[in-house]
């Protein structure tokens, strides 16, 4: 839906931020836009009215904790055969590699949260950029991450 | 994931991967594959010096590409790709 549309108004120019730490002594944290919520104790990205409304996406987010468990991990997204992310959810946010990678030394350490969004959005955006954008950065910053990887779905 | 796409949203670093969607990291339970990219990402993260940097995985998806295709596709079409179909259809 995005694709061929070059970048939107007021978007053009470079964004960049210079990675200082080194990454054996840096947080990271991890985003999927997978739809990924924790079952039972989240609620799931709003796929009803997305269905009565199917240019709109829902903009939430959820935070998911890096000691979840697989199996509680459910994922919302209407545009993708979500079976392989249930049977693994590392394919879309591997915090348990992640956490590999920090006990081997390899990377200093990984967040207590990650993050998860639902890839489908309105077109405009407006909710994204109004809204979930400054919400997200504000809990990297509570969350103390120095990267972030994000995980299209 | 989606390059091009990351590309047209001026994101500073990319990692290409061309794996179908929903698979990010890898296959399920492939945790060789998944490892890759996630150190792969990593090392672009860190290591990337200007806007735009670019790498892309050398792992090629082991299943047929006709078969992916399917694969990722969600067992009933998206509310916007079924009303993209009907407003196709001749009246």
């Amino acid at each position: 839906m995005y694709e061929g549309r070059g970048p939107f108004p007021g978007e053009a120019a470079p964004m960049w931020a210079p990675f200082e730490k080194r990454l054996a002594a840096a947080r990271i944290a991890l985003l999927s836009s997978a739809g990924l919520y924790i079952k039972g104790r989240q609620t799931s990205f709003d796929l009803e009215r997305e269905q009565t409304h199917p240019e709109w996406g829902d903009p939430s987010w959820r935070s998911i904790p890096a000691n979840a468990n697989a199996a509680d991990i459910a994922a919302a997204h209407l545009h993708i055969n979500d079976e392989d992310i249930r049977s693994d959810p590392e394919i879309a946010l591997p915090m348990r590699l992640l956490a590999e990678l920090v006990a081997e030394g390899e990377v200093g350490s990984a967040t207590a949260e990650h993050l998860s969004v639902m890839g489908y959005q309105d077109r405009s955006l407006e909710g994204w950029q109004k809204e979930t954008a400054p919400a997200l950065i504000a809990k990297l910053r509570d969350l103390q991450a120095d990267g972030l990887i994000l995980a299209p779905a | 994931m989606m390059p091009a796409v990351a590309e047209e949203r001026r994101a500073p670093r990319i990692v290409g991967v061309e794996f179908p969607y929903g698979h990010a990291f890898g296959m399920p339970g492939n945790r060789k594959m998944q490892r890759q990219v996630l150190e792969l990402a990593l090392r672009v993260l860190a290591g990337a010096k200007d806007f735009s940097t670019r790498l892309d995985i050398d792992i090629e998806w082991p299943v047929p590409l006709r078969d992916a295709y399917r694969a990722w596709q969600p067992k009933e079409a998206s509310p916007i790709v079924r009303k993209l179909l009907e407003a196709r259809r001749p009246a």
